[in-house]
């Protein structure tokens, strides 16, 4: 999947990866997509709990050797 | 205004002691709703902490001003984010040190009792998962039942009371957490003894522990009888510890029974479970104090934080030991079953020795309540 932008979120623990995706979203434009990268477990209930609550779509997310990643588009 | 932590003992305390307190849990929604800490004077509010990023106006005015307020989250690290902002509002409040994941380790040892020619017995209540280990203590020596891999509070607090952990036990293979009998038993030295019917498949030496058994610790020898109970595994055991005391496992629980289906075989083992409630149990003192590996609601606590009825209490009070009709009861116990632990089939392949998950995956597979129950 081609994304605009990309975070790279890993390292972090809560709730950095959720507040450098929020600033990472406001530099695209509706319809742009931001892929994250993040190792933190929580992420991925929260991140999608989080894109909807916020008008966003997480359209695809995957889990490779321990890093989490997520595809969201924005709303 | 202030803020500080607020550890779990701490939050332990406030639940044995039913005090007040407001909760503000920050996770997502449907963390909150899957598990959370749970107190019969508690309130809550979730408010998942993404959404208070831009600040905690909007809820401030939900936050009682008279009631003790304690922000959780999952690590910690969110609700210190929380609770700095509430606190720069002008609130006072504590966060959760450590999170909920600090939550799900804590135990809190409780004394249940003594024994009969000198010795005590104690439940250790891990609150935030439901969990029931116990220790029995004779004459500077101890036998351990349940453990969970948490060795080191049992290990601190033996060497605390001066005893050596002479034998380890687990009631049954647990499918719900990881149990830390067989690395106690290799730092101690002890014996682990496990029920042989659920320990066909473990990469590891054991003590088979079969019905008849009698485990003694101590010079006054603090008899531990073992009842083969089957039913929520094959091979399930109970203890009887001084004849006063039943270690009912994963069979009989204050408000419910165990579940028989978390091996897969509910069908073949639900003829078992009723066998071992209604008839072995049936046969034994009624005066006996049942002690179970399990809670499930915070109402199962008496008063001074032990979980524990008189067994006669229970054939009275306990639905599930009052099901007249064996149809009714295979009903019961084989379907609308709730869902199952967290990864239950993992954990019985680590019980089994068949896998090894470092600390942090472990943590990660005993999240959530153990649901080892029906009601």
């Amino acid at each position: 999947m081609e994304a605009n932008k990309f975070l790279d979120a890993k390292g972090l623990a809560c709730p950095m990866p959720i507040v450098k995706t929020r600033k990472a979203m406001n530099d695209l434009l509706s319809g742009q997509i931001l892929e994250i990268h993040a190792t933190d477990k929580g992420a991925k209930n929260d991140l999608t709990a989080w894109a909807k609550s916020g008008g966003h779509e997480l359209v695809k997310h995957e889990e490779e050797n321990g890093i989490l990643k997520f595809w969201i588009i924005k709303g | 205004m202030t803020m500080k932590a607020m550890s779990s003992k701490e939050v332990t305390q406030k639940i044995f002691n039913k005090q007040e307190l407001f909760i503000l849990d920050v996770r997502n929604e449907s963390d909150f709703k899957d598990w959370k800490i749970e107190g019969e004077n508690f309130e809550y509010l979730n408010i998942p902490y993404f959404e208070l990023l831009d600040g905690v106006e909007e809820i401030l005015g939900k936050i009682p001003a008279n009631k003790e307020v304690l922000v959780v989250c999952a690590k910690e690290g969110s609700s210190v984010m929380v609770a700095d902002m509430l606190s720069d509002a002008g609130l006072n409040v504590s966060y959760l040190k450590g999170g909920m994941k600090a939550w799900s380790e804590h135990l809190e040892p409780v004394k249940v009792g003594d024994l009969k020619d000198g010795g005590e017995l104690y439940q250790f209540v891990r609150i935030g998962k439901g969990c029931l280990s116990y220790m029995v203590v004779s004459n500077g020596e101890a036998a351990l039942i349940d453990a969970t891999r948490m060795t080191d509070v049992y290990l601190e607090f033996a060497n605390k009371i001066g005893a050596k952990i002479t034998h380890v036990i687990d009631t049954h293979l647990h499918a719900d957490h990881i149990s830390g009998g067989r690395r106690i038993a290799e730092k101690t030295g002890a014996a682990y003894w496990l029920p042989p019917k659920d320990a066909t498949e473990v990469t590891f030496s054991y003590q088979p522990l079969e019905d008849g058994n009698d485990v003694e610790i101590g010079s006054v020898k603090i008899n531990i009888h073992a009842l083969y109970s089957p039913g929520h595994t094959i091979g399930s055991t109970s203890f009887i510890v001084d004849e006063k005391y039943l270690l009912s496992g994963d069979i009989l629980f204050i408000d419910s029974i165990g579940r028989p289906d978390l091996a897969g075989l509910a069908q073949d083992w639900v003829g078992d479970l009723r066998e071992s409630l209604y008839k072995r149990y049936r046969e034994l003192s009624e005066e006996l104090i049942v002690l179970p590996a399990h809670f499930m609601i915070i109402e199962e606590l008496n008063d001074d934080g032990i979980v524990s009825e008189k067994l006669g209490t229970l054939f009275t009070k306990n639905h599930g030991l009052n099901i007249e009709d064996e149809n009714e009861f295979r009903k019961l116990v084989t379907e609308n079953l709730p869902p199952q632990p967290n990864a239950y089939q993992e954990i019985r392949k680590t019980n089994m020795g068949k896998i090894n998950p470092d600390e942090e995956k472990q943590r990660e597979m005993e999240i959530g309540p153990n649901r080892c129950a029906v009601r």
